[in-house]
C-alpha cells in the first residue's frame, strides 16, 4: 500500500497541514494502525524532491508541521496513475484497493472504474491458473484451485463493494 | 461513443438501447466477438446482461442502435429471420428449465436439427455424436427429470451444439450446478466450442466461470466496457 | 387414523382446505369459481331432474281435473247442473289451441278449474298465453278464428302449463250438436273413471334414457370439475408438507378444498336451478310448458343431491389423490403408474350389453322393458366408456412415434401424462355417446311414425269434411277464394253393397264423386265428361268391385243418421255404360277400388246421403296458407275441424328434439372445453421458460400452436371415436328392443363428432394468445 499515493490523493481537495493530512488519513484508512507524524513528514518531503506537491506556505517558526503543502499537476496524474494501475492480484490486497475506492470516492473519480480494471486483472489471473489446471495433473488442479478460491474471494469482494459505492460514497464525503 | 468495428469480429453490437417499460435494460451498450472467442458477460445481477444476451441473440429487438452479424444487421430483420437465423447460426444453453421434459435426452438434442428439417433418424444420429462427446451419451434414452443437474446440463451443452452454430448464447449455464459439475460443463462446453471454432458469449456472474473466457465485458446499468480495449 | 385425532382433526383439516379453496388472490378466486360454476350447472341439472316427476305428476293431475269427458255412452238429461260442451281444439301455426264451446244449462251447471263464471254467449275466457298471442301481431289470423270477446283469464289451476293457449267460449246453440264424440252434454268435470294409464313402453325407454344420458355427463363433469386447478394444488400441498404437516393431514386438506367448491357449487346449483324454474315459465319445449311452481325438487331427492354430490367431490379428490405421493419438496406421481390393465376396463361395457341383450326384440307391444337392467345397462355402457378410455388412450399413444416435431412434442406429453388427458376428454366422450345412441332411437321411433302415414302430401295438405247440412260446391268455392289455396279437389264419399244393409251385406265397394279433374287425382281415366261413371280396378283392399260392376245392377248406400239408425235405403242402379279405370294413389296415400261418378250422373238421394271431403292443395309460398283455410273452414261451420297432414310436422317434432339434444350436448361439450381451457392454460403458465427456450432455439410459433393442437386433439379423437362406436352400439340395441329397423343415424353422429372437433379447435384457438404471449422472451428474464 503507498501510503505516497494515499496523501497526494487527500492533498486533492485541497492544501492542508501535514497533521491535517494525518489526521484525516487516520480517519479514512487508518483505524487500526494510525499514521507517525514523522512517516507523514518523510514522505512529504519526498513527494516535495519528487515535484509532486509543493509547499503552499509556511507559518512561523519553521519545522515541517508548520508547512502547508497543496498538490501539482504532476502530482495529480501520479494519483490518476496509480489508481488506474490495477493491483498484482495478491491475496489480501482489499487494504489497498479499499483506500484506492475512498480516494477515489473522495477526489470524485469513478470507482467503478477502479473496481472494473481490478477485476480485469483478477480474471487474467484466474485465466492463466484455469488454463494450468485444464492442462496440469491432480496435484497442479488443486493448487490451481486453491489459488482460484482466493482470487474468486476478492473478486467477491470487488462486486459486493461494486454494489454499494452509493453508501460508500455518502459515508466518505460526509 | 460510437466505437469502430473491430475488423474480423463476426458478431457486433453497437449503442444498444433498450427499456422495458420504465426500466432502462442497457444504455448504450456495445459488444463484439471473433469466431472461435470466448466473451464473458459479466455484471451484477439486474445490470442488462441478460438482455444484451437477448439481443445480440436477436431474441429481442432493441429499441435503437444496431447489431451485425456477418455482415447483416439483426435489428431490421423479420422475425421469421431472426428465428431462421437461430435455428441454424446459434445455439443455446440456459440456466435450467430448457429441456423439454417429456422427451427423452436424444431427443431433446435432436430438437434443434429437427426444427429445421432434418429427419428424425438423421437428427438423433448427429444428437448422438454430440452427446457422446459431452459424456452423456449413456443418458440418451432419459427423460430429463431422470438425470442429474450436471447430465442434463451437458445435453443441453450438446443440443446447443448439434447444428454446428458459429455463436453459442449461454445464460448462466452453471448457475445450477455445483462447482465440481459446473467447472466439467464449462471445460466440455468451451472444448466443444474451439474445436468447432464457434463463439461463445457467456453471460455469468461467477469469476471462476468467466475464467473460462478469452476476456470479459462488463456491464453495468446498462452500459457496456470491454475490459482488454480500456488497458 | 387413531380414534383420537378423527373428529376435530378431520374438521380443522377440512376448515383449512376451504380456506385454501379461495385463497390465492384473483386466480384462486377464478378457479374457485369455476369450480363451482361447473358444480353448481350440475347440481342444477340434477335439481331439475329430480323436480320433473313431480312436476309431470302435477300437470296430469291438472290435465285429468279438467277432463270433459264427452265419450259418455249416456247423455245426462238437460238439468240446472248440465252443460253443454263443445271440443273444438284447433291449430295455430304449430301450436295446439284447446278451444272449448260452453252452454251452461243452469246456475248449478259445473265450473272448469280456473275458471270462475262462464263467459256469456259471444265471449271467452283465455289462458294467459293465448291472450298475449291475441294481442300480438302474429296472432291477427286467430282471432279472425275466434270471433268473441276476451273477458277474463283461466287460472292456473285450469292450465297444465304456462303457454298452453286455451279458451272456453260461451254460445247459445250447442244442444243440437250433440253427437257424443266432440260435443257432450256433462254434469261434471274430471275422469269419471280414472285408472292407470298404460304408459308405452318405448315412451318409458325414452325417458330412462335421456335422463341417464344427460346424467352421467354431468356426473363425470362434476368429478373434472373439482379438479380444476390440481397443479397448482398439488404445489400448495407440497408446501404444506414442508411445512409439517403428514400425507393423511394433506390429503384431508384436499378433501377440504373440493368440499368447499362443491358446497359452493351447491349454492350456486341452487340458485341457478331457480332462476332456470323463473325462465322455465316462458319456455316451451316439444310443446310442453310448465308453471314453476310444478318445478318442486322432491325434498328426498334433493337432500341426496346435497349429500351426494359434496361427498362425491371428496372422494373423487381422495381417488385423484390414489396414485400421488405428496412429499415436501414436490408433488411426485408414482413416476410410472402401473400399466392399464384392460380386462376390468371391458367388464363394463360388456355388462351393459349383457343386461341389454335379453330385451331385445322386446318391441312395442311385448310388454314393459325392465327399468332396472335398462337404467344400469345404459349407465354400464356410459360409465365403460371413462373405464375404457384411458386404456386406449394409452395403448394409442404409446405406440404412436414418427411425425413432425410439433406432432412429436404433443405425442411425447401425452404419453406422460395420458390419464389426466382421458380425464379431460371423458365427459366429451360420454355425452356425444349417449346424444348419439339417444338421436339414433329417435330417428328410428320417429321414422317408424312417419312412414306410417303415408299422405302424399305434395299434392294436398289439407283435408276437410264438408259439414252436415252444408252444400259441397258452395263449400268448395269458398275455399278456392281463401289465400293460400292452389286446388281444392272435392270428392263426396260413400259406400255400396249388394243388398240393403238391413239384411247385412256381405259385399260392398267405395263410391267416389267429383269432378273430372278431382277424380283424375284418384284413377286414371281415358276420358270424363261429365255425366260418366267409373269402375275402378286396382284399388287396396277391394275385391268385390269386379263382380259388382254390372250395369242394371241395384247397390244399396250406406246411410247414418245421427243415434244410429239406419233410414231408408238408397239405391242407386248401375247405368248402361260403365267406363274402366286404374286406381292410382290418391292424395291419402292410397288407392282406391268401387266406382266414380261425375256430379251429372249422381241421382239426388245419393247426392244427399254422400259426405263431402274437401282435399286441399296449398300453395306454401303463401305464409299462414293453413292459418286461411282454419279460418274459412271457422266461418263456414265453428265446429268444422280441417285435418292437416302431418308428414312434415312430424319430421318438424324430430328436429326440435334434435335441436333440443344438439344444444344440451353443445352446452355439456362447452362446459368440458371450458375446463380443458383452463388447464391447457395452467399447463402453459407452468412451461412459461420452456416455451421461451425454444423460441430462442428459433422454433417456430406454427410447431408450438400445432403441438398444442395435437394435444388436445389426440384424445378427443380417440375420446369421439370411441363416443361414435359405444353411442351407435348403444342406439343399436335400444332400437333392437324397441323392434325398430335399425339405421345408422349418420347425420348426428357427423354432428356430434363435429361439435367435439370444434371443441377441440375452440380450446386450442383460445389458448393461442396465451401461448403467443408466453412464448415473447419475457419469459427468459430471471431478474
Amino acid at each position: 500500500m503507498s501510503i505516497g499515493h494515499t496523501l497526494l490523493g487527500l492533498l486533492e481537495s485541497g492544501p492542508r497541514h501535514g497533521y491535517d493530512l494525518k489526521r484525516a488519513f487516520d480517519e479514512k484508512f487508518g483505524h487500526d494502525r494510525p499514521l507517525h507524524y514523522g512517516q507523514v513528514y518523510s514522505t512529504m518531503s519526498r513527494l516535495l524532491k519528487n515535484g509532486l506537491v509543493e509547499v503552499d506556505g509556511i507559518e512561523a517558526g519553521g519545522g515541517p508541521e508548520r508547512k502547508r503543502y497543496a498538490i501539482t499537476e504532476a502530482g495529480i496524474t501520479d494519483v490518476e496513475r496509480w489508481l488506474a494501475t490495477p493491483e498484482k492480484p495478491e491475496p489480501y490486497l482489499q487494504s489497498t484497493l479499499y483506500t484506492k475506492v475512498v480516494l477515489a470516492l473522495l477526489t470524485s473519480r469513478d470507482a467503478a472504474d477502479i473496481l472494473d480494471t481490478q477485476r480485469s486483472e483478477h480474471l487474467r489471473s484466474m485465466r492463466i491458473l484455469t488454463d494450468r489446471k485444464r492442462k496440469g495433473d491432480l496435484a497442479d488442479q488443486l493448487i490451481c484451485d486453491h489459488a482460484l478460491f482466493h482470487l474468486e474471494a476478492d473478486l467477491r469482494w470487488l462486486e459486493l463493494t461494486a454494489a454499494r459505492l452509493d453508501k460508500l460514497r455518502e459515508a466518505v464525503i460526509r | 461513443m460510437t466505437t469502430p468495428i473491430p475488423p474480423g469480429s463476426l458478431l457486433t453490437a453497437q449503442d444498444l438501447r433498450k427499456a422495458y417499460g420504465p426500466t432502462t435494460a442497457l444504455d448504450g451498450a456495445a459488444f463484439s466477438i471473433h469466431p472461435g472467442e470466448v466473451v464473458a458477460v459479466m455484471g451484477p445481477s439486474g445490470s442488462g446482461k441478460s438482455t444484451l444476451l437477448h439481443c445480440l441473440a436477436g431474441i429481442v429487438t432493441p429499441d435503437s442502435g444496431s447489431i451485425t452479424y456477418n455482415g447483416r444487421e439483426l435489428t431490421t430483420m423479420s422475425d421469421g429471420e431472426r428465428s431462421a437465423l437461430r435455428r441454424s447460426e446459434f445455439g443455446f444453453v440456459f440456466q435450467f428449465g430448457q429441456l423439454v421434459p417429456e422427451l427423452t435426452c436424444v431427443e431433446n438434442v435432436a430438437l434443434p436439427l429437427r426444427l429445421s428439417g432434418t429427419s428424425r433418424k438423421e437428427a438423433e444420429r448427429a444428437a448422438l455424436t454430440w452427446m457422446e462427446r459431452l459424456e452423456v451419451d449413456d443418458v440418451r434414452a432419459k427423460r430429463p427429470g431422470e438425470v442429474s443437474g450436471g447430465q442434463g446440463q451437458r445435453v443441453a451443452v450438446a443440443r446447443a451444439l448439434v447444428t454446428g452454430p458459429r455463436v453459442l448464447f449461454a445464460d448462466e449455464p452453471t448457475g445450477a450446478l455445483d462447482s465440481l459439475n459446473g467447472e466439467r460443463v464449462m471445460e466440455l462446453l468451451t472444448d466443444a466450442a474451439r474445436s468447432s471454432n464457434a463463439a461463445v458469449v457467456l453471460v455469468t456472474h461467477e469469476a471462476r466461470v468467466a475464467a473460462y473466457s478469452d476476456r470479459e465485458v462488463v456491464v453495468r446499468d446498462g452500459k457496456s466496457r470491454d475490459m482488454e480495449r480500456v488497458v | 387414523m387413531s380414534g383420537r385425532t378423527s373428529g376435530t382433526q378431520w374438521a380443522r383439516d377440512l376448515a383449512m382446505g376451504t380456506r385454501f379453496a379461495f385463497s390465492g388472490g384473483r386466480e384462486g378466486w377464478i378457479r374457485a369459481l369455476l369450480t363451482a360454476v361447473g358444480v353448481g350447472l350440475g347440481v342444477a341439472l340434477l335439481l331439475l331432474t329430480t323436480a320433473l316427476p313431480g312436476a309431470l305428476a302435477e300437470r296430469d293431475r291438472r290435465g285429468d281435473a279438467r277432463l270433459d269427458y264427452t265419450y259418455s255412452a249416456e247423455t245426462p238429461e238437460k238439468a240446472d247442473d248440465t252443460l253443454v260442451i263443445s271440443d273444438l281444439d284447433t291449430d295455430y301455426r304449430d301450436q295446439e289451441v284447446r278451444g272449448r264451446l260452453v252452454q251452461p244449462e243452469g246456475d248449478k251447471a259445473p265450473l272448469p278449474p280456473g275458471l270462475r263464471e262462464y263467459p256469456a254467449p259471444g265471449e271467452m275466457v283465455v289462458s294467459p298465453a293465448l291472450k298475449e298471442l291475441l294481442d300480438s301481431d302474429g296472432g291477427r289470423l286467430l282471432r279472425e278464428r275466434l270471433p268473441y270477446d276476451v273477458v277474463g283469464t283461466i287460472g292456473e289451476q285450469g292450465l297444465i302449463g304456462s303457454r298452453e293457449l286455451a279458451y272456453y267460449a260461451g254460445v247459445d246453440d250447442l244442444a243440437p250438436h250433440i253427437d257424443n264424440a266432440l260435443t257432450a252434454r256433462i254434469d261434471a268435470f274430471g275422469n269419471p273413471n280414472p285408472m292407470e294409464q298404460e304408459t308405452d313402453p318405448v315412451l318409458v325407454l325414452l325417458v330412462l334414457v335421456v335422463f341417464v344420458v344427460l346424467l352421467m355427463p354431468v356426473a363425470v363433469f362434476i368429478a373434472a370439475a373439482v379438479r380444476f386447478g390440481g397443479e397448482r394444488r398439488d404445489r400448495r400441498l407440497a408446501a404444506l408438507r414442508l411445512v409439517g404437516s403428514d400425507s393423511r393431514m394433506t390429503r384431508r386438506i384436499a378433501a377440504g378444498e373440493a368440499l368447499a367448491g362443491a358446497l359452493l357449487g351447491l349454492v350456486f346449483g341452487t340458485g341457478f336451478f331457480l332462476a332456470g324454474r323463473e325462465a322455465a315459465a316462458s319456455v316451451e319445449v316439444f310443446g310442453i310448458s310448465v308453471f314453476p311452481s310444478y318445478l318442486n325438487p322432491s325434498p328426498l331427492l334433493a337432500l341426496l343431491v346435497a349429500v351426494a354430490v359434496p361427498a362425491a367431490a371428496v372422494l373423487v379428490t381422495l381417488f385423484a389423490l390414489r396414485g400421488v405421493v405428496i412429499e415436501p419438496l414436490g408433488v411426485v406421481r408414482t413416476a410410472r403408474p402401473a400399466r392399464r390393465r384392460l380386462w376390468w376396463r371391458l367388464l363394463l361395457p360388456l355388462a351393459g350389453v349383457g343386461l341389454l341383450l335379453p330385451m331385445i326384440g322386446q318391441g312395442r307391444d311385448g310388454g314393459d322393458f325392465n327399468q332396472y337392467l335398462v337404467v344400469s345397462g345404459v349407465m354400464c355402457l356410459l360409465v365403460g366408456i371413462t373405464a375404457l378410455l384411458p386404456w386406449i388412450v394409452e395403448a394409442v399413444v404409446a405406440r404412436l412415434g414418427a411425425g413432425s416435431l410439433s406432432w412429436q412434442l404433443a405425442v411425447r406429453r401425452l404419453q406422460l401424462s395420458s390419464g389426466a388427458a382421458a380425464r379431460m376428454v371423458n365427459g366429451i366422450a360420454v355425452a356425444v355417446a349417449g346424444a348419439i345412441a339417444l338421436q339414433m332411437l329417435f330417428a328410428g321411433v320417429d321414422g317408424d311414425y312417419t312412414k306410417s302415414t303415408g299422405y302424399d302430401t305434395t299434392r294436398a295438405q289439407m283435408q276437410m269434411q264438408v259439414p252436415e247440412g252444408t252444400d259441397m260446391a258452395s263449400t268448395a268455392a269458398k275455399f278456392e277464394k281463401t289465400k293460400g289455396v292452389r286446388e281444392v279437389y272435392a270428392l263426396s264419399e260413400g259406400y255400396l253393397a249388394d243388398e240393403p244393409w238391413k239384411d247385412e251385406p256381405e259385399r260392398g265397394a267405395q263410391l267416389t264423386i267429383g269432378g273430372c279433374s278431382a277424380l283424375r287425382e284418384v284413377a286414371k281415366l281415358p276420358r270424363c265428361e261429365d255425366g260418366d261413371v267409373f269402375t275402378v280396378s286396382g284399388g287396396e283392399y277391394d275385391t268385390d268391385t269386379p263382380a259388382l260392376s254390372k250395369p242394371g245392377r241395384k247397390l244399396y248406400l250406406e246411410t247414418t243418421v245421427p243415434g244410429g239408425d239406419r233410414g231408408e235405403d238408397v239405391v242407386w242402379t248401375l247405368p248402361k255404360i260403365l267406363t274402366p279405370a286404374d286406381s292410382v294413389d290418391d292424395p291419402t296415400g292410397s288407392k282406391r277400388g268401387g266406382f266414380l261418378m261425375t256430379p251429372a250422373s249422381v241421382p239426388p238421394a245419393v247426392e244427399r246421403e254422400v259426405r263431402g271431403q274437401l282435399y286441399l292443395a296449398l300453395d306454401e309460398s303463401v305464409p299462414d296458407a293453413r292459418e286461411h283455410v282454419r279460418n274459412t273452414a271457422a266461418e263456414i261451420d265453428p265446429m268444422s275441424q280441417p285435418m292437416t297432414w302431418s308428414a312434415t310436422e312430424r319430421s318438424e317434432r324430430f328436429d326440435s328434439i334434435r335441436t333440443g339434444l344438439f344444444a344440451g350436448a353443445v352446452a355439456v361439450l362447452a362446459l368440458i372445453g371450458a375446463s380443458l381451457l383452463v388447464s391447457q392454460l395452467e399447463q402453459l403458465r407452468e412451461r412459461r421458460k420452456l416455451l421461451s427456450a425454444l423460441v430462442a432455439f428459433g422454433t417456430r410459433r406454427r410447431t408450438l400452436s400445432l403441438s398444442v393442437l395435437w394435444q388436445t386433439a389426440i384424445p378427443i379423437g380417440l375420446g369421439l371415436l370411441l363416443a361414435a362406436t359405444v353411442g351407435t352400439t348403444l342406439g343399436t340395441v335400444l332400437l333392437r328392443m324397441t323392434s325398430t329397423p335399425v339405421t345408422v343415424d349418420w347425420t348426428s353422429v357427423l354432428q356430434m363428432t363435429g361439435i367435439g372437433a370444434g371443441v377441440v379447435l375452440a380450446v386450442t384457438l383460445l389458448s393461442l394468445p396465451p401461448l403467443l404471449r408466453m412464448m415473447r422472451p419475457d419469459g427468459l428474464r430471471t431478474e
